[in-house]
């Protein structure tokens, strides 16, 4: 499968996804077996995309600061984020500890 | 509390003045997108053209992370779909006051909706009865949104090009999630399927097919299911 029909397929599930209710099955209430699940999608999904990028350096965990700094980082990004909720104030503080640790090591 | 209904032609004014401030975390989370596109196997054109084909900034990053580590193709699908998956309670939501547009519409505005977007109309449209006015509301705040998504898209890829790889400008991707986690964890249930999302993900990050981030997650949506039947 090409990169590009791969791309061009998951844009045409997403407008479907959109669509869905609005477009197609209607005013109909969505059921709770479908309802329930889907309220839990977004965290579950953001901390699967987080949590390996962060604590893993090649493939093994690594919370060390001297080899993975960015273990510390997305600790001080989190605490960031969960004072501020603002994207550029969480992007700089954790670059900025990052590149301390980058260079101090 | 119902204020009186505004004219409806300035609908598409006051739904781009009412998602203002939320573009001021749209702008760096493009950059970023922009930057790891220029960078990614599949190229900056492709990279970049996931802003018009797919217009949805999560399942952007995670599809070119995922193309780049090697996974399956239908495994990059699946994970990318049940990130946007939210979307079908959104449509849901917006589904009554949809009805009572055009059938242009409906088919049309679909493709422009947004996290953002919808948070702003769907609190706008408890307050107004006018259809006219509600569509001109949710273009004005969705088309806002899509147009700084793009100019922040080719402006990260143009940036890209210039970064050199020791800037360790990748780490910004999960910082982005991360800040997109914190506000989606609403209740106690909610943490659970963060905590047990993020942990079994990092156990199964040896998957085969790159399907270690889809077996996290399906894995925090069901212990988020079960906390939330215990609680009731």
């Amino acid at each position: 499968m090409t990169d590009a029909a791969i791309i061009v397929t998951i844009g045409v599930g997403t407008y479907l996804l959109r669509l869905s209710f609005v477009g197609i099955i209607g005013t109909r209430p969505m059921p709770d077996w479908a309802m329930v699940p889907l309220r839990f999608v977004a965290p579950s999904v953001l901390a699967a995309l987080v949590a390996p990028a962060v604590l893993l350096r090649e493939g093994v965990i690594d919370l060390a600061p001297a080899t993975n700094p960015r273990a510390l980082a997305a600790l001080v990004a989190l605490l960031v984020a969960w004072k501020t909720k603002n994207v550029a104030a969480v992007i700089v503080a954790g670059m900025a500890v990052v590149w301390l640790l980058q260079a101090i090591i | 509390m119902a204020q009186p209904p505004s004219p409806s032609r300035r609908g598409i004014t006051d739904g781009a003045k009412s998602v203002a401030p939320l573009l001021l975390g749209v702008i760096p989370f493009g950059l970023v997108f922009g930057v790891v596109a220029a960078g990614s196997t599949v190229g900056p054109w492709l990279g970049g053209s996931t802003s018009v084909i797919m217009f949805a900034g999560a399942a952007q990053l995670a599809t070119l992370q995922l193309i780049d580590a090697g996974a399956a193709g239908a495994v990059v699908i699946a994970t990318a779909l049940v990130i946007n998956a939210r979307h079908l309670m959104y449509s849901a939501a917006l589904a009554p006051h949809f009805q009572e547009f055009p059938r242009g519409a409906r088919f049309a505005l679909p493709y422009i909706m947004t996290d953002q977007a919808f948070a702003v109309s769907i609190v706008r449209f408890g307050d107004v009865t006018d259809p006219l006015y509600k569509r001109r509301y949710f273009t004005g705040a969705a088309l806002a949104l899509w147009v700084t998504w793009q100019i922040s898209t080719v402006t990260g890829i143009a940036l890209g090009a210039q970064v050199p790889a020791s800037w360790s400008l990748d780490f910004a991707i999960p910082l982005v999630f991360l800040v997109l986690l914190i506000p989606a964890i609403k209740s106690r249930a909610d943490l659970v399927a963060a905590v047990v999302g993020g942990t079994i993900a990092v156990a199964a990050s040896g998957a085969p097919y790159g399907l270690g981030l889809m077996i996290g997650a399906v894995s925090g949506v069901v212990a988020g299911i079960v906390t939330h039947r215990m609680a009731t």
